[in-house]
């Protein structure tokens, strides 16, 4: 189900409380804030777990880990949890240059996400 | 550097040109002998140098000049050469000594740019240029020998440099 607000992260809700966000394309600068902005959106009400599925994101930049960093804080708050799949190795690499490998829950699949 | 870079891009400071920048970037880095990690975190510097300038020098003016450039570093005895990226702007200019990673340990939003720069790219410099804006010097060599330290292991912490080569276009 593609969210009316974005074309860049399409929105799926697998399970009751669970959300999957699948950005389209690299993120950097100019799409973090649309992530942030849906990211904001979709923590609120319900959901308990928000699955980001990067198979389709080739880079991410600062701005990106930046996001991921300020949706972890708030996941925190809300007792909501985030989980990383489908992560590439060159996405991989910016995790261990800014040692936040460890910060996140990162598995390999989507189906593993969502049942961690 | 003396000489002009070999390869030259001027964009506008709009965050939606910087694909453009790591593409160009990525590709001659590969040519250059580069392997397809090596060539992205190659690509992240500059990202992250272009960001900064845009977030920071020019406070999210997205109509401002930037210049990219790119330079081959012929092979040496210990290197099978590498590459040469300078970027320019017009920003406001800040003392080159500020321009610190933060500390990785408190896990927070932002910040990260001058960190993973550092991190990826063998030597780092910025420098002042006159009369106005900034220069950044970023080096990665190709093979890097094991026993060469980091640049700000075997120099000062910072150099501050005035440079009133300016080229006409500007």
């Amino acid at each position: 189900m593609a969210n009316p607000q974005s074309t860049y992260i399409a929105i799926e809700r697998p399970e009751q409380g669970i959300v999957v966000l699948s950005p389209n394309s690299d993120i950097d600068m100019s799409r973090s804030p649309e992530l942030r902005s849906v990211l904001r959106q979709e923590m609120s009400g319900d959901t308990h777990k928000v699955v980001i599925d990067l198979d389709d994101v080739e880079y991410m930049d600062s701005s990106g880990l930046a996001t991921l960093v300020e949706a972890m804080r708030n996941a925190g708050s809300s007792n909501a949890k985030i989980v990383i799949c489908n992560m590439s190795t060159k996405v991989s690499a910016i995790f261990e240059i800014a040692r936040l490998d460890s910060f996140f829950s990162i598995v390999d699949s989507r189906d593993e996400a969502i049942s961690l | 550097m003396d000489q002009r870079p070999e390869i030259e891009l001027r964009l506008t400071s709009d965050p939606m040109y910087l694909c453009g920048a790591r593409e160009l970037v990525g590709c001659i880095a590969r040519r250059i002998g580069f392997d397809d990690i090596e060539c992205s975190k190659i690509a992240l510097a500059v990202d992250e140098a272009m960001s900064n300038i845009i977030r920071h020098g020019y406070d999210r003016a997205f109509d401002k000049p930037i210049w990219l450039g790119l330079s081959p570093l012929k092979p040496t005895s210990d290197s099978i050469g590498g590459i040469v990226i300078t970027i320019e702007d017009e920003a406001k200019q800040v003392d080159p000594c500020n321009m610190k990673g933060r500390d990785l340990d408190d896990i927070k939003p932002g910040g990260l740019g001058v960190h993973i720069i550092n991190e990826v790219m063998d030597e780092v410099r910025y420098e002042k240029r006159a009369p106005r804006g900034m220069r950044l010097v970023m080096i990665k060599n190709a093979m890097r020998p094991s026993e060469s330290p980091r640049l700000s292991e075997k120099a000062p912490a910072c150099k501050v440099t005035l440079n009133d080569r300016s080229p006409s276009r500007r």
